[in-house]
């Protein structure tokens, strides 16, 4: 059996509205979970990114990209194995203000890309980004608090290898 | 993200702008695209279109179905038969729900066609209103584009980008919502054909290095065997297609919807693969040692387990959809691009070759399947009427220039595999998605594209029921349309699959049928029901020489079986011939 790995894919569209529709019936059609996706603006004017996070095997995310690609409002699609990108994530964390000056919770802060962007009389909230593991482990560490909101953002990805989306677009236009 | 739609396309110039409203824009652009006839049912959120064809109903032709299903399988048959872009209508909610079915079909057919669609007014939209449905979000899955116009001043791009995606590169369905509003809203109205789409390409360019490689294998194998599809219609590659088949000598077999791009006389034209094709070419796949794919997917029902489906052969597949390579069966050459510039650059590069004591295995497998089966479904000794004599006779009496609609079951099935075709575009059914109903309203469509053709729909008495209220458009449009219903009192495809597999279980197959030419005959249509041997030649013959539509009923054999047969998920060539 051919193993399952992270696969991110990178989808360049048109900005037009119901495209999401289309993408994720190819996922749900193969009864395919995707973990995460982000919707964006893209460095080209008026071209859309979608990333997604699947896990499946590297013979079924051709197929799949090949098939979202087919989509006539796509561009390009790509996918890229986790060696290939530089990624990110980003989390949010809302706590009670009484932990506030709780000491504990400053040390488990120390984790060098968290920092307090918001402080009220009664709560007071974290940003925290980095990898998927790092913001599960701050999410371990900070539940114990009593989390009064938790939010994580999909997966963010810049390929190692490059997209050439703007010299496809300049050799069609 | 934005609301309006911002796909760069380039378009040609000839504009001359006229004030008009959203609904008869619509109609001027059908025109532009050379729409003469569509196929349609009225409603509400639709009037103010149909209050336009009732004006330009000298320049275009509406088809009134009998249910919006009838209507998409009619625009289907127009499309297949003609090659051109079928086009039917219907208001929102109900009438664009019952659209479905014909669209998934056409999606996995790829057949060309544009619907139209009726919606409630825009600042409706999302609260429930009266006959509001997401067709966009219903339809998205199964279409090849769709889109909702809110403003009538998008009208005319978006029909343009409609008509060219639904038959450009690998066609398919298009769906337009158009909102009440946008039909009634005037703007200034022009028109510019659409040539392209910047984020799709239509046609994948052909990699001469692909098609040299490709060549190499050819000419280098001693057990070629070619298995052609729909792609080389839809392409009109059949010449070149022919031209290939002969200079290298290469038996060559056919999907379903790949029927009749090649007579079914040619000597090298060795049957139809698949679950009930012919035995020679499914035994043989296993055997080839290049197996040339042309312009076809490797559908399960065409492929057996692809587990042990031609592992021993090299690939070589010509497609026009980069999606489809190594989609299911990994190929060891891809020529990408439209079958007939591929052919037609391949055709120079092959040797002229025979390959003869190879196409002597196909002819000796034949001589098995025709000892074991075909002569008994042909020239039976039973006493019941078989499907198979029923074909035989449409052949000998249409001199195989009849253009067969069928529908799907057994009946089908027999058809594809006895019909004889002199020529391409000839052979209609329902082949990916294999919907009941189908036959019926696309034998009124492929009639009424081509009314010099002879076109004859042959269903099975289940599906026939499925779109029966059709008749009624046969009798108000006066379609010649020759109507066969091969009886069985069955479902007869199910209650087979029933005897074989679920120990002669017939659940719910069993059917207690109507009075079938009492109902052909409520609509005025001339009817006739068969139950001897005897009687089928002259039955036949009345069909045929008759000049308005004829409607045929023919009492076969209740529990005959289609062989061979590959059982689902068996290995093509543990095809059984009972
Ligand atoms: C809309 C639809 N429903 C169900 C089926 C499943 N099905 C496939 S063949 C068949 C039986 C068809 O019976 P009939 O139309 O009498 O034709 P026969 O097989 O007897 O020739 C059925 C029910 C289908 N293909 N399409």
């Amino acid at each position: 059996m051919e193993e399952k790995q992270n696969f991110t894919v990178s989808v360049y569209t048109e900005n037009n509205v119901g495209i999401l529709n289309r993408l994720s019936a190819i996922f749900l059609k193969r009864h395919i979970n995707i973990e995460s996706m982000t919707v964006s603006k893209s460095e080209i004017e008026d071209v859309h990114r979608f990333t997604f996070v699947v896990i499946v095997t590297k013979t079924l995310i051709r197929k799949v990209v090949g098939q979202l690609e087919k989509q006539i409002e796509v561009i390009r699609a790509f996918y890229h194995t986790e060696d290939e990108i530089i990624y990110h994530e980003t989390a949010l964390f809302k706590i009670s203000s009484k932990h506030l000056y709780d000491e504990t919770i400053q040390n488990k802060m120390k984790f060098r890309r968290a920092h307090i962007i918001s402080i009220t009389e009664n709560y007071f909230v974290i940003e925290a980004s980095g990898l998927k593991e790092d913001i599960d482990n701050m999410y371990e560490k900070l539940k114990p608090y009593g989390l009064l909101q938790f939010v994580r953002s999909g997966r963010i990805a810049i390929t190692r290898p490059k997209m050439a989306i703007s010299e496809l677009l300049l050799e069609i236009n | 993200m934005k609301e309006t739609l911002t796909i760069k396309s380039q378009i040609k110039d000839n504009e001359t702008t006229e004030r008009i409203s959203g609904s008869e824009a619509v109609i001027k652009c059908l025109l532009a695209e050379d729409v003469d006839i569509l196929y349609g049912y009225p409603g509400g959120a639709i009037m103010p279109v149909y209050d336009e064809l009732y004006k330009y109903q000298d320049k275009i032709h509406h088809v009134l179905a009998r249910h919006e299903q009838g209507a998409t399988h009619a625009a289907q048959g127009f499309a297949r038969i003609s090659g051109r872009v079928g086009v039917c209508i219907a208001t929102s909610g109900p009438g664009a729900t019952n659209l479905i079915t014909g669209i998934a079909d056409a999606q996995i057919d790829s057949t060309p066609m544009v619907c139209i669609t009726g919606q409630v007014g825009s600042h409706l939209l999302g609260s429930d209103a009266f006959q509001e449905t997401d067709i966009i979000g219903i339809s998205t899955p199964v279409t090849k584009w769709n889109y909702q116009i809110t403003k009538a001043s998008e009208i005319p791009e978006i029909m343009a980008k409609a008509f060219y995606i639904a038959k450009s590169g690998r066609p398919g369905p298009v769906l337009v919502d158009i909102t009440k509003d946008a039909q009634f809203e005037e703007f200034d109205f022009t028109y510019k054909k659409c040539t392209k789409v910047r984020s799709y390409k239509a046609v994948p360019e052909t990699d001469s290095s692909m098609v040299k490689k490709a060549a190499e294998l050819i000419n280098a194998a001693k057990k070629p065997m070619i298995v052609w599809g729909q792609g080389v219609i839809l392409g009109g590659a059949e010449k070149e297609l022919k031209a290939v088949i002969e200079k290298a000598g290469i038996p060559s077999a056919w999907t379903i919807l790949g029927a009749s791009a090649i007579p079914t006389a040619h000597p090298l034209n060795i049957g139809m693969v698949g679950m009930h094709g012919n035995y020679a070419p499914n035994k043989l796949t296993n055997e080839c040692d290049v197996l040339i794919a042309i312009g076809m997917r490797f559908d399960d029902r065409v492929t057996g387990n692809l587990e042990t489906y031609a592992k021993q052969a090299k690939v070589i597949h010509f497609e026009i959809d980069p999606a489809e390579i190594d989609k299911n069966v990994k190929t060891d050459v891809a020529v990408l691009g439209d079958s007939k510039e591929s052919l037609t650059q391949l055709l120079p590069l092959l040797n002229k070759n025979k390959h003869s004591e190879w196409h002597q295995e196909f002819k000796d497998l034949y001589a098995i399947e025709y000892d074991e089966v075909i002569k008994n479904d042909l020239h039976p000794t039973k006493e019941g009427l078989t499907m198979g004599e029923v074909l035989k006779e449409i052949n000998k009496q249409t001199d195989g220039e009849a253009a067969i609609v069928t529908d799907v079951g057994q009946h089908q099935m027999i058809a594809c595999r006895y019909a004889e075709f002199k020529n391409t575009r000839s052979n209609i059914t329902s082949g990916g998605l294999g919907t009941m109903g189908f036959g019926l309203p696309a034998a009124i469509g492929a009639k009424m594209a081509t009314p010099e053709r002879e076109v004859i729909s042959i269903s099975g008495d289940g599906g026939y029921q499925m779109t029966i209220q059709e008749l009624g458009t046969i009798f108000q449009q006066k379609a010649a349309v020759k109507v066969v219903v091969l009886n069985n009192d069955f479902l007869g495809m199910v209650r087979q699959w029933q005897q074989l597999f679920f120990d002669k279980r017939y659940a719910s197959t069993e059917m207690i049928n109507p009075n079938f030419v009492a109902i052909a005959e409520g609509y005025y249509i001339k009817a006739r029901k068969v139950t001897k041997r005897e009687e089928l030649a002259d039955a036949v013959k009345e069909m045929i020489e008759s000049k308005e539509a004829y409607f045929l009923e023919v009492c076969v054999e209740k529990e005959d079986n289609v062989f061979p047969m590959i059982p689902t998920g068996a290995c093509v060539s543990d095809i059984r011939l009972k």
